[in-house]
């Protein structure tokens, strides 16, 4: 029974989180802002259900299954890298390097930083 | 109750879904169709675990592993094309 309502709880909970990442992808109004529904939001949602299914299966059928570790683990390692991406491919097709705040620093953000331009400042910290 | 919680999660991820594919065809730009795709590969993971508890086996889990790698690769090359204009250099 105890085991029934965390099965169901679980899929509830994975169920909302799923839908409000996908509702946040098309309600929010800035693409930078529209990243953070279904990276975050998604990601959870998946992980819900793949926790449910590994409880489901370890106490009502009876067998356990160590897909849902992989599955989950795969997923929560890959997010964050497909999130940075795509942010970095809305950076460079939609903004002007001069559109964005300045870091503080001499050196310009990283993803605009020439490939020669890095290896004179590396050297010259290196030198010093 | 588990039957129940099912049919929600399937109606929630099934939503979520159809949301993701008005958003693939009326995209504002183009890193948001590539993250419209994305997120639809993760909605039918979802609904593919969801599937195998509904039928009772785990034979579903290795297309969700598999679907799982191919959405990532996809994902990754698809915004390394529009960065840099080949995928592998």
């Amino acid at each position: 029974m105890i085991v029934e309502i965390l099965v169901s709880a679980c899929l509830v909970i994975s169920g909302i989180f799923g839908l409000v990442g996908s509702f946040g992808m098309i309600k929010l109004p800035d693409p930078m802002m529209r990243l953070h529904a279904p990276t975050k939001a998604t990601t959870l949602g998946v992980g819900g259900a793949l926790i449910a299914s590994m409880l489901y299966f370890y106490f009502i059928a009876g067998q356990f299954s160590y897909h849902e570790l992989m599955i989950t683990l795969f997923l929560f390692l890959t997010a964050p890298i497909t999130g940075h991406f795509i942010a970095k491919t809305h950076l460079h097709l939609s903004h002007k390097p001069g559109d964005l705040p300045s870091t503080g620093t001499d050196r310009p953000w990283a993803s605009y930083e020439s490939d020669a331009e890095r290896q004179r400042i590396e050297e010259a910290q290196r030198a010093s | 109750m588990i039957g129940a919680a099912l049919i929600f999660a399937f109606a929630c991820f099934g939503l979520g879904l159809l949301l993701n594919i008005y958003r693939v065809i009326s995209a504002p730009s183009i890193g948001d169709r590539i993250l419209a795709l994305d997120t639809m590969v993760i909605n039918a993971i979802a609904i593919l675990s969801l599937f195998g508890i509904y039928e009772g086996t785990t034979i579903y889990f290795e297309v969700s592993m598999i679907m799982a790698m191919t959405g990532f690769i996809s994902t990754v090359s698809y915004t390394r094309f529009l960065l840099r204009g080949n995928i592998i250099e």
